[in-house]
């Protein structure tokens, strides 16, 4: 039997959209099993990478250091990587708050909210605790992104056709009738 | 009537006869030549020519086949695949220029830029996004301006008015500080039908109706169907 080819996963600043439209190609994921692994990725819970991947599937834009550092592991570790979803691509509703400066933004959500603790004057600071980036950066903007799958999510057709297409071959992995930005 | 004129230009090595002085991109697609427009509308003379999308090569230079009107030995480029990518790359530029969300706008699947985007097999701009703040203006009875998404085409400030004919859109400032207003008392005086005019001529989804959107299901705009791709 060949050896299965290998995928990762990870969500960055996204909302498992893209996963569950991945989850999407429903009976195909039979398949899909059959022919290739997943590795690190949120649906195995495999933390860290145990093995070189073929394909990485990045869900999500970078919004704090730890993305960075996530996204570069990745870059570090899979032969092609994908930009799965408008997150990734361009930064997606996370990247509304690209334009409002990032000290307003914590104000807002800490000290402002009606929600916060009666008389809270805390802007979360623990040194373990991701540091946010000044704005929402899109991936390719920080490791190179060799292929893109755009919408919001991606369809699950969009993403089985590129991850078969670019794992075992054929043509158009990325078909023009499949390309959605919503 | 005026006489026409019959003229002979070479597009892509293929001689053609055309009426001299018509608009470039009229005969291309005459002549069965797909090129992309965006700012361009049908009978508008002069054009507008501020989008640059239909960009072909005439006589070794790149230009704006909307704003060009056919003479005689004029040697048309438009199958060159750097011109496509040219093409392609206006558009880029326009989705990083601006604060284009798709997945929430209200505009989502009737939008021009985006159906361009489609057509072209765009699957992200190549540019930097740049993330500028944009203000909205959501003073108007019944519509609202959403700044993030305008590209300046200029087609409300030029082709939109009111039922008296009175100009309703402008451009205030220069450059990148450019942005479009709306008178807002010949604004509250439009009719329902000129509303949804001045939305429909938007290419994209900076000319709003308040309090509507999001009303046609996913998979009955314009861009769900089969056609999308044609104009």
């Amino acid at each position: 039997m060949t050896q299965k080819k290998v995928i990762a996963t990870t969500s960055l600043a996204g909302c498992f959209g893209c996963h569950m439209s991945l989850l999407d190609i429903d009976l195909r994921l039979l398949d899909l099993v059959e022919v290739v692994a997943f590795d690190r990725s949120p649906l195995t819970d495999i933390k860290t990478f145990t093995r070189r991947a073929d394909i990485g599937l990045i869900e999500g834009g970078v919004c704090n250091d730890e993305n960075v550092h996530v996204l570069r592991l990745f870059r570090e570790h899979c032969d092609i990587l994908v930009s799965m979803g408008a997150c990734a691509i361009m930064g997606g509703l996370p990247a509304l708050r690209n334009e409002i400066p990032l000290s307003e933004c914590l104000e807002e959500a800490y000290l402002r909210v009606p929600t916060s603790a009666g008389g809270s004057r805390i802007i979360p600071h623990h040194p373990d605790l991701p540091k946010i980036l000044d704005r929402v950066y899109p991936c390719h903007e920080i490791v190179k992104i060799d292929y893109f799958l755009p919408g919001c999510p991606p369809s699950a057709e969009l993403i089985w056709r590129a991850v078969t297409g670019l794992l075992f071959g054929g043509a158009d992995p990325i078909p023009r009738e499949l390309i959605r930005y919503d | 009537m005026s006489e026409v004129t019959k003229v002979g230009i070479v597009v892509d090595g293929r001689s053609i006869e055309v009426v001299e002085g018509a608009s470039l991109v009229d005969v291309l697609r005459l002549a069965g030549i797909d090129v992309p427009t965006l700012c361009w509308t049908r009978d508008v003379d002069p054009p507008l020519g501020t989008c640059r999308v239909c960009a072909v090569r005439v006589d070794g230079r790149e230009v704006a086949a909307c704003t060009l009107a056919v003479r005689a030995g004029m040697q048309v480029e438009c199958a060159a695949p750097d011109l496509a990518e040219l093409q392609q790359g206006v558009v880029e530029l326009l989705f990083a220029e601006g604060n284009h969300f798709c997945p929430a706008c209200e505009k989502s699947g009737d939008c021009e830029l985006q159906t361009m985007g489609y057509r072209m097999g765009m699957t992200h701009s190549r540019f930097p996004y740049r993330f500028e703040s944009y203000s909205l203006d959501y003073r108007g009875q019944r519509l609202m301006l959403e700044r993030n998404r305008c590209i300046h085409c200029k087609r409300c400030t030029d082709l939109f008015t009111d039922d008296e004919g009175h100009r309703v859109f402008c451009f205030l400032g220069k450059g990148s500080q450019t942005q479009v207003v709306m008178d807002l008392e010949r604004e509250a005086k439009l009719s329902e039908h000129k509303c949804d005019e001045a939305v429909a001529l938007c290419p994209v989804g900076a000319i709003l109706r308040k309090g509507r959107g999001f009303d046609r299901p996913i998979g009955t705009r314009a861009s769900d169907t089969p056609e999308r791709m044609d104009r």
